[in-house]
């Protein structure tokens, strides 16, 4: 299935479908959940695919407001939820938001895989 | 009517440093101007920089300045992002912010906002609070995203007040007051305290 990319005033959101990755660039602060929708789809579709392995690539997305975060739950709670796909995410230790927020993640799914660089 | 919960400190001192920003709904309506609030947080968030200069000489104050504006900006663009949400539309009444910064053993960083409140969105946010101030900041988290994914027909998460709290440690105040009547128009005043 051809995904999509999406891309805003101030970040990216691409899909590399061979791979299951997700990678989220600079700046995220929609308004709401509905303003989230479009990557909430990209998210599906990239679920629909079955591959085995998600990755969500979060090593250059600076900001994410709790709308965003709200919806990575939301996103983790689904893949749990199916039961057969291994979900890695990928941060950054030098994004304070990051080392403060992507823990809680591995706390509603604890066989999510977290990795910082 | 004056109505105070969690930690919320009266006369905020202005013999140390602070800014104020005002945004009148009177020119463009405050739901179009989203993106005047990562503007906002941006700025402040780089304007408090200033106060904690890099030293060469010491390497971990480049990390802690990093750390403390990503929590500068996160918060303030979660409480402004809230007061244009729930501000009562009905009114003409302006959103206020606000930083603070105390230096003494520690560093306090305070902001604020005030914002008008509807009477429905009052009894909603009241509740909030109450779970905030009563309830295991870790297990309400938890239980609130949970409810989050199970239901798609909501445009506030309720969790910006309680990442605050929970990944930032900070301290939560409200103060609730009836500032005109006929009609009655309440304002809340967010305070939200962190210690760096």
């Amino acid at each position: 299935m051809e995904i999509q990319d999406i891309q805003g005033e101030t970040y990216k959101v691409t899909c590399e479908a061979a791979t299951g990755t997700v990678n989220f660039q600079g700046w995220l602060r929609l308004e709401g959940m509905a303003e989230y929708e479009p990557i909430v789809d990209l998210l599906n579709k990239v679920t629909a695919n079955a591959t085995p392995k998600i990755t969500l690539n979060l090593k250059e997305l600076q900001f994410l407001n709790s709308s965003g975060i709200n919806m990575l739950s939301k996103f983790v709670i689904d893949v749990r939820k199916k039961k057969t796909i291994q979900l890695v995410v990928k941060g950054s230790d030098t994004i304070p938001w990051q080392s403060r927020s992507l823990k809680n993640l591995q706390r509603l799914m604890p066989d999510l895989k977290l990795e910082f660089e | 009517m004056t109505q105070i919960f969690g930690e919320f400190r009266e006369n905020l001192p202005t013999e140390q440093e602070f800014l104020i920003l005002g945004f009148s709904p009177t020119s463009v309506p405050l739901k179009l101007r989203w993106r005047n609030n990562g503007l906002s947080a941006d700025f402040v968030a780089d304007y408090l920089t200033t106060f904690f200069p890099v030293s060469e000489d010491e390497p971990n104050t480049k990390e802690k300045q990093a750390e403390f504006k990503g929590a500068v900006n996160y918060i303030a663009n979660e409480l402004l992002e809230n007061a244009v949400k729930f501000s009562d539309e009905t009114t003409q009444y302006p959103i206020k912010f606000g930083l603070h910064l105390f230096k003494d053993t520690r560093v306090t960083v305070v902001l604020i906002v005030t914002n008008s409140i509807s009477a429905e969105s009052l009894n909603k946010f009241q509740s909030l609070i109450q779970e905030l101030i009563n309830e295991d900041p870790a297990e309400l988290y938890i239980r609130q995203l949970e409810k989050n994914a199970c239901n798609d027909n909501y445009n506030s998460s309720g969790l910006g007040l309680i990442t605050m709290k929970h990944d930032y440690l900070a301290k939560l105040g409200w103060k609730f007051e009836t500032v005109q009547t006929e009609p009655q128009v309440v304002a809340v005043t967010t305070m939200v305290q962190l210690t760096l």
